[in-house]
Order: structure tokens, then sequence, then C-alpha cells
């Protein structure tokens, strides 16, 4: 072999050009999401005058608000690589187990301790499956999902639980005009939105759903982490549950039934990646708001509930297919 | 023996076949006639392409370039299974199969008669099968489920489907490496019988003995070319082996020596039960410690467990004299290791996230004193590591995936020199890369010895050992085999000390 050998292939060392800010910027998932929201805003003010309401608008938010507060930690749980379809039986369980305390005459403030406590314990049991066991998360959820509802109508039978007067209307309670529940929402995305972006935490996360192997090669405690997402996520989805209590006044087993749907969407129209390390509490953020505007506009515009439903899945499986698409192009 | 030579027409002509994984080159324009009725040798060092130019002819890999010629006509193999039909089989060395299914359901898999919806013919299946069988004089329950079977039967199992598809290429890739002596002598009276019938055998092995006993013609390989093809008779053993490492050393491979020092990591009788046994040794400060052997011989088991990513079963390790008990890497890293692993994609690049933060990862504390990133802090380290080791880019946000392969294997190592690592362990660190970076590489590694650092190096490269190691260790199946000085160090000491055989007969 001589050194005329040596192939003069075209230098592969150098890297490939990056692509042109203006597409970095705006093809993205988000950016689909904050056009169907404008695209939503404009059909529903077309379909009702009272639709610009804001106030409407803000009131319909509020039935949605817990589900979206939840929506926010699964985005992060997604973007580890993980999923979490338990947290809406967790909140009915939590607030089956609040309503259940302070009626046997437990004072409320330990009551409602102890209902967070148990979502922590939910969390707890969903970790020790997922992370110490190392079982698919997908399965342990749908499993716990039932487990979680089935106690909550063990503790409840099929009544409702009445909670006092006092603690009725939490979604009554305005802040500058908005309701307390979607001022915490809005709080806890630009939280969560900045640890996200700006932590070591949040960082972390992005790592092990890009490549977990990789991210323990480096250093980085990846049971511990999402350990403390599924915590995280449960302790949330308690509060959820007992926010959910005080806007309803009662409490069934089916509190938020069918919820875990709503907050997969709300993070998958965000565009989350479903299978780990991209998305944005952004995008979320954005993606509830449309939920509500599209469910809210259907309603003004008299669309039967049916016919409701199928729109939504027709939302969801655009933006899973959307989302794919924009990463793989972007992907190489 | 006939001398296949004479007859004229070849069975399979292949030339000018090269192919590229992710634009690195490794196999180029590879000439090679096979005969009817021959058993022809692949030989060459791990990543020679021997392996490839096999997994071509068979239909798993497609070459960028270059033709096969299959009886005189062009041909295509896009597949195995299109490779089937043409009557090439490859025999795997842990051979593929449906575990749970019988014998003689595995025999005829891929046969497909019939309609979806027809009875499937259990009678003829299994009269076919043990006729099969039979033809190998072996002797295996056909109704017995595949699991169960020594690895020896599996592969007959395997000899047997190519037969019930007539197969005229019968190509074998390292067949003999689980296999007992007595295993192997069955193993080649088969295939002697099958080359007397007139079918034409590739044998990949690294056993010269084997390739002795029953090769015809060897093709030796090296770098991705095809260097010489001879009838066996006319090699000695010292031929074919510097045909197969004879590779000039490369100028730019010559390092001044560096202060050693006292040891940084010292092992002992580190085992892990089927991967590693009894492994001691040690690496003191600027040192370079090379770790060769074959593929599969426990080196990058041993550097896992001493990461902490699957930690060793028994044995005491002591890094800067101190004993530790390594058991997860972020405890490896406070205790001063560094690893970059052998399988960049698998365990080093996060290949969708940036550049910048790929590089970052392993100092959350350097970036983040608080928890909260600062991002001017994190964008200079970053920036001083691209400088440095002259990683090319277009921009610090770009995702890592868009870089080549040298440059991405920088980005990984500039992560761990961010670490400040007394011990530094590199697995395989210019494999896939191209010539050039490699030599970056080498001027690299041995500056971050003169700066004090204990390197340990693995690498199937020999020139490489050689070259850059001030003392090389040799592995095989398990077992440390060699510590050879850097004065003594030869590539034919290292490979007898890595291919299994050369012990058994040194012993």
């Amino acid at each position: 072999m001589s050194a005329s050998e040596m192939p003069s292939a075209p230098s592969s060392q150098d890297a490939a050009p990056p692509r042109p800010t203006w597409q970095v910027v705006l093809v993205r998932p988000e950016t689909m999401t904050f056009l169907l929201l404008i695209a939503g805003v404009f059909a529903g003010s077309q379909l009702s005058p009272f639709f610009l309401d804001v106030a409407y608008i803000l009131r319909s938010f509020t039935l949605y608000s817990e589900f979206a507060i939840v929506a926010l930690v699964l985005t992060m749980v997604i973007i580890a690589g993980e999923i979490d379809l338990s947290p809406a039986a967790n909140m009915a369980l939590s607030a089956c187990i609040f309503a259940w305390m302070q009626q046997a005459g437990v004072p409320i403030p330990l009551a409602i301790g102890i209902g967070l406590l148990s979502g922590l314990a939910m969390g707890a049991l969903n970790a020790i499956f997922v992370i110490g066991l190392q079982l698919p998360s997908i399965i342990v959820t749908i499993g716990t999902l039932t487990l979680y509802r089935g106690l909550a109508q063990v503790i409840a039978g099929d009544k409702s639980i009445r909670v006092p007067e006092w603690f009725i209307g939490i979604d009554k309670v305005m802040i500058g005009g908005i309701p307390l529940p979607v001022v915490a929402f809005i709080l806890l995305a630009i939280v969560l939105g900045f640890v996200l972006s700006g932590t070591i935490f949040g960082r972390q996360i992005y790592q092990i759903g890009t490549n977990e192997v990789a991210a323990r090669h480096a250093g980085i405690r990846t049971a511990r982490i999402k350990t403390g997402l599924f915590l995280g996520i449960g302790l949330v989805a308690a509060i959820a549950g007992i926010v959910t209590a005080s806007r309803l006044g009662s409490v069934r087993y089916d509190l938020g039934l069918g919820g875990e749907l709503q907050m997969v969407l709300m993070a998958m129209l965000g565009g989350t990646y479903i299978f780990g390390g991209r998305g944005t509490i952004l995008g979320t953020f954005l993606a509830a708001w449309l939920l509500v505007i599209v469910s809210t506009g259907m309603i003004v515009a008299n669309v039967l509930p049916a016919v409701q439903l199928v729109v939504l899945g027709v939302l969801l499986i655009v933006s899973i297919v959307a989302t794919n698409f924009i990463y793989s192009r972007t992907q190489r | 023996m006939t001398d296949p030579t004479n007859k004229a027409e070849p069975l399979l002509s292949a030339r000018g076949i090269s192919k590229s994984f992710a634009g690195v080159e490794v196999l180029r324009d590879v000439d090679l006639d096979l005969m009817p009725g021959e058993i022809h040798a692949l030989l060459g060092e791990n990543g020679a392409g021997k392996s490839t130019f096999a997994k071509i002819v068979a239909g798993v890999h497609r070459p960028t370039r270059g033709t096969l010629r299959l009886n005189a006509e062009t041909v295509d193999i896009p597949s195995p299974l299109a490779a089937q039909r043409l009557g090439i089989t490859l025999i795997h060395q842990e051979p593929i199969s449906f575990p749970d299914l019988s014998v003689a359901e595995n025999l005829v898999l891929g046969r497909g008669s019939g309609s979806p919806l027809s009875r499937v013919p259990w009678a003829e299946i299994i009269g076919d099968a043990r006729r099969l069988i039979d033809l190998l004089g072996v002797r295996i329950d056909v109704t017995r489920p595949m699991r169960g079977l020594s690895i020896a039967d599996q592969q007959m199992v395997e000899i047997a489907r190519a037969l019930a598809s007539d197969s005229r290429l019968i190509i074998m890739d390292e067949p003999t490496a689980p296999l007992t002596p007595k295993e192997v002598e069955t193993l080649f009276g088969i295939a002697r019988r099958l080359r007397d019938e007139g079918r034409t055998i590739i044998f990949i092995s690294h056993r010269l003995e084997e390739v002795r006993a029953l090769c015809d013609r060897v093709t030796i390989f090296r770098d991705g070319s095809k260097i010489a093809t001879e009838d066996i008779g006319n090699l000695t053993d010292a031929d074919i082996i510097r045909l197969m490492i004879g590779r000039p050393l490369k100028e730019y491979m010559h390092r001044g020596k560096s202060h050693i020092g006292e040891v940084a990591l010292k092992v002992e009788a580190l085992s892990l039960p089927g991967y590693f046994e009894n492994i001691s040794f040690e690496v003191r400060k600027g040192e370079i410690v090379g770790l060769g052997g074959l593929v599969g011989a426990g080196r990058t088991d041993v550097a896992r467990a001493l990461f902490g990513v699957a930690p060793a079963a028994s044995g005491i390790v002591w890094v800067n004299g101190k004993v530790v008990h390594i058991t997860d890497p972020s405890q490896a890293i406070r205790e001063g290791l560094a690893f970059v692993p052998e399988d960049r994609a698998v365990a080093g690049i996060f290949r969708t996230l940036s550049v910048e933060q790929n590089i970052t990862a392993a100092v959350p504390r350097q970036i983040a004193p608080s928890g909260i990133i600062r991002r001017t802090i994190e964008k200079a380290m970053a920036h001083d590591s691209v400088r440095r080791l002259r990683i090319r880019l277009a921009s610090l946000r770009q995702p890592i995936g868009e870089l080549s392969g040298g440059n991405q294997q920088k980005a990984i190592l500039a992560r761990w020199l961010l670490t400040d690592p007394s011990v530094l362990i590199l697995d395989e660190p210019t494999r896939g890369i191209d010539i050039g970076v490699k030599a970056e590489f080498y001027d690299m590694i041995g500056e971050l010895a003169a700066a004090g650092r204990a390197i340990l190096l693995i690498s199937s490269e020999l020139p490489e050992l050689l070259a850059l190691c001030d003392r090389v260790l040799v592995m095989s199946e398990g077992h440390l085999t060699a510590d050879i000085p850097r004065a003594d160090a030869t590539q034919e000491r290292i490979m007898s000390a890595a291919v299994p055989q050369f012990r058994e007969a040194a012993a």
C-alpha cells in the first residue's frame, strides 16, 4: 500500500453548515402551537361575539387549570424520556383521602397535608416500579392509574363527599381579575420554564431524555432525577386534586376522570417529543390555552359533544405528526 | 485436493468493492474471486474489513461502490433474503434464530409456501428437517426447541438451513470461537464435505492453525484494503502475521518521554464472572498504558467496571493511593477518573443537543455553582475547549450530531478534560476517525500524559499501542495475558498474547 492510495476524499471533517437563524427560531413545534392558537381565537370570534370576552375565556380556562398545572410537570417527565398516565387518578385519590379525612373530623390543614402526602406516595410508588424495577413507565402508570382510581372508589363509594362551605370556591378568588388557579398555572409555568431552561436540573432532564446511557456515563444521576420528577408530578397532582375539590364543592371517585388524556394532549400539542429529549414549558403553556379556546369555541358554536371529541382526537394526531415531522427534519 | 484456481470461472467475483459508514471508509476497492469448491479464509486485524466484506456478499450491507458478479452475471444483493435466493448464506457466530421454535420450524423459516391461511404441513416439515440434519451426519432431534441446543448444534441447524436453500456459497464468520475442539472437528468435516460437493465456503477466523488445517486459499485484509490472496501452502505463519499487521509506523506517532511519577491507578484481582477474571495492573502518573487484545476479550468490561458503569464483583482499586469502591460514574468522576467510551453514539454524545451542552455535561458544578446555569461561564469554557482541541464546527449552538465523527470525539474528550481527571481511560478513541484527525488525537494523548495524567488506552490497533504506550497490557478471553514494556513490545508479541490458541500453545 502506497501513500498514493490515500483517497483524496472531500474533507468530511468540515462540519455541516448551520441552519439559518430564521429556521432555528421559526421551524419549531411551539410556532405551530402559537399559530393554531391565533387561528383558534380568530375562528372563535367569528362564531360568537361573546367569545372575545377575556373574563369568559378566563372562566373557561379555570375548568382546565388543574389539568394544565399537572401537564406542565408532565412535560418535564416526557422530556426525560418517561411518561406518567396516573396523575388524574392520583388527583381523585388524593382528593378523596382529603375529603374523607376532613369529614371524619380531621382539621382541614392536616387533611390537606395528608392528601398531599398521599399524592407524594403515589408518585413514589410509580418511581419504585419505573426506576427501581426498570419497568416501562407507560405500562406501570396504566396499572397505577387503574389502581389509584379503584382505591378512590373504595374510599368514597359512589357518593359525593361534601367539603365545608368556606373551603369551596378557590376559582372565585380573583387576583387582579384573574382566577387564582389560572394565576397559579401562569406562575408555575414561569418557574418551571426557568427550571427547565436555566438550571442544571432542567439541563440534565434534556440530557437524560436524549440519551440516558450517555447521561449515566457523564456522571448524571439519572435515577435520582427521574425519581424527583415522579415525586414532583405526584405532589402536583395531589395539589390539583384538592384545588378541584374546592372548585367543585364535593369529591367523588370520578373526579378528573379521563384527565390524563387532556394532559398528554396539552404536552403533545405543545410540541413535546414523545420519545423524550425535546419540548418546552412554553409549548405546553400555549397548548393549554389552545385546548381551552378550541373546546369553548366548539361549545359556543353548539358543536355536538361527540364531534368535539373527534376534533380533539384529530388535533392530538396532527400535533404528533407535525412534531415528529419538524424534529426529523431538523435532526439530520 | 483439487487446485481450485485451475477452474476457469469464479463462482463470485467482486470488483472494486468499497464501503463507507457515515463518511468513514471501512473497505476500499476490494477485488476478490471465489472459486467453486474452495474454502477461502479471510484474515485480518479487528476492523480490517473482512467481516464488512462478508456482510456485503451476504446482503447485510450494500457496497458504496463496486460490483459483484455471481456465475458471471452482475448481481445486486439488497438483503440477506435476496442473498439466500441467490444461494448465499451467512452463518453467524452466535446463530440468530427463534429460540422458542423447534429446530424443524427454524429450518423452514422464510420458505413461505401456500396462502397465509393454509394449514401448516407439519409432517412434511419435520420429514424435510430430518433429512437435512441427517445429510450433515449429526444427531439433533428436530422437534426440540432451539433454546437448549448447544451453540455447535445451533450452527449445524444454520448450516442445514443453508443446504435447504441449496446455497452455493456459505460464509462462516468466526464459527469456531464458541466451539469445543471436538465440535470444531465435526464442523470442519462437514465443511470439507460441502467443498467436495462443489460448494464454496468463506471462512473468517483469527485462529491461524484452523485456517491452515481447513482452507485452500487465504485473503488478507488490512485497513479496509485487500493486501494479498495466496494459496495457504505458499505462506508461513510469520508471512501471514506480517501481512496482517505490517503497516509502516507513522512519523507523527513518535512522542517524547514524559516524566513518570507515582502510581495513580492500581487494580488488584478485579473480577466480574463471565467478563473478566483476576485483573491486576497499575498505571503511573505521566504513563500511557495500552490495553490490547481482540474484540470481546473483556477490555471494555474492565474499563466499565473501573468507571462504575457495570461494577466488578470483587477486587480492590486504588486511585491516587486511596482505596475506592466505585459503583457509579458520578463517584468515579469525583475520584478523578474519566472515561471516553468506545461507542460514541450510544454512550458518548447527546446527538440532538448543542455542542456546548455536550462539552459541559460532566461539569455541572463549574457552569452552575448554585444550580443556575451561568451562560457566560459555559460559553467561555466551551469556546476555550473548541479552540484548544481544534474542534471544527459552525457554531457552539449546533447539534453535535451535525459534526463529523472525529470532531464529535474531540468534543467528548473536551468534556472529560474539563473535569481535570488524574486518570483518563480511553476506549478505542480513534475508531471511525479520519487519518488526519487520528494524528491530532495521538498528539493530544501524548500531551495529556506529559501533563502528568495517567492514561489507560484501550486499542485494537497495534501500531497505535506500540507508538503511544509506555507499557502494553494484553487481555485474552477475560484474562490478562501479558504486560510488555515499551522496549520489548512488538506487534508479534502483542498478537500472540491476544490470540487464544497462541497462548494455549505456549502454555
